[in-house]
């Protein structure tokens, strides 16, 4: 039964082993798809490269139906797996915010690590501005204290707040995936290619 | 220009492998996986060290600081050591290790590293707001079907396609 480690399965003295270990796997499989490049990531902007898409979308929804598959099996306490809380405004200004480093800069946190690690100089500045944006947020922390911690709706799972069963939203997520995978396949067979 | 180094995986495989691996750290920490916290446990580690009254002070270096573990004592921290470790051993593999500016030929490599600077600039902001960034609140947030992980996602993507055409020329 898992979760291992909150259940003291694995006692938790092994849990920045297994960070480690999770990271290595991580930094493989990420610069292993293409994403220590930016001009690669930007694609998914521009219509050249959807990679971004096509990994990000699958890997969300094989964990997501992996995770419903160990509770259905009895192999995992769903009700101690961790759901982020969601804080309504904040999370929508920090996603417009991200949104914008992200098409300025080529790179989101996890991905600059490794571009960095292959020897990117562009991703090696993201890396250490990201640190200058969080000081920066943390110098200036009062004046949007109120707002940081607004619109607080709990730790809610996306079905509960639709109202629809948990199968039934993950059908319908699987369905707008292969749509998206569809839809993008044709858009860059007509977009032009970029060499990079 | 189909040498070694531009070789990548299927984008459905490596999707599929990084998925499992989510599953695998939900299944033994109960959490997803994440970046920007790394980042921030840096930086609360560095302004404790040079200013420790200043950070003891401040709401919100204070909310990372306690008496029983050193702020760099973070299991974000020990995975990001892995992701260095781990995205150097794939490059390597397949030779793409290599000390360059990757940029646009229509660009100058000041301006991307300029770009770059204030794209980090931002995202580390962002992130703070969104109390984690594409991996941990929008990938693992996906991932365990939160709400908060759908609106990261959203907003993140969708700013930055708005934002897309503002910048068209730095990337086509």
């Amino acid at each position: 039964m898992g979760p291992l480690i909150p259940l003291g399965i694995i006692d938790a003295s092994w849990n920045n082993v297994f960070a480690i270990l999770i990271g290595i796997a991580f930094g493989f499989i990420l610069e292993s798809s293409g994403f220590s490049s930016s001009r690669k990531l930007a694609g998914v902007f521009y219509g050249y490269d959807f990679t971004v898409l096509k990994v990000f979308f699958s890997a969300a929804i094989t964990a997501a139906i992996g995770l419903y598959y160990f509770y259905y099996l009895g192999w995992i306490d769903i009700n101690m797996i961790y759901v982020n809380p969601t804080y309504l405004g904040s999370a929508i200004v920090g996603g417009i915010i991200m949104g914008l480093g992200f098409i300025m800069g080529g790179y989101c946190p996890g991905t600059s690590y490794c571009g960095a690690a292959i020897g990117k100089i562009d991703a090696i500045v993201f890396s250490f501005a990201m640190m200058a944006g969080i000081f920066v947020f943390s110098e200036f922390y009062p004046f949007f204290e109120d707002f940081y911690n607004s619109g607080f709706l709990g730790n809610i799972t996306v079905y509960d707040t639709l109202g629809i069963s948990v199968s039934l939203f993950m059908i319908i997520l699987i369905a707008i995936a292969l749509a998206a995978f569809y839809a993008t396949s044709l858009i860059q067979k007509k977009v032009k290619k970029v060499d990079y | 220009m189909n040498d070694k180094s531009k070789i990548y995986w299927n984008p459905y495989f490596g999707g599929v492998m990084l998925g499992l691996l989510l599953l695998v750290t939900f299944y033994i920490t109960g959490r997803g996986l994440g970046a920007s916290g790394a980042a921030k446990s840096t930086v609360v580690a560095t302004i404790s060290k040079v200013a420790p009254e200043h950070a003891q002070e401040s709401t919100y270096y204070s909310k990372f600081i306690s008496d029983d573990a050193h702020p760099l004592n973070q299991w974000l921290v020990f995975e990001v050591i892995g992701i260095l470790a781990g995205a150097l051993l794939s490059g390597a593999l397949s030779n793409r290790l290599k000390f360059k500016v990757e940029h646009s030929p229509k660009i100058s490599p000041g301006r991307r590293l300029a770009f770059a600077a204030f794209g980090g600039i931002a995202f580390g902001i962002g992130s703070q707001f969104g109390r984690g960034c594409t991996s941990g609140a929008a990938l693992s947030g996906m991932a365990s079907l939160s709400l908060g992980g759908f609106i990261a996602m959203l907003s993140i993507f969708g700013s930055a396609y708005v934002f897309a055409y503002f910048f068209r020329k730095n990337w086509i």
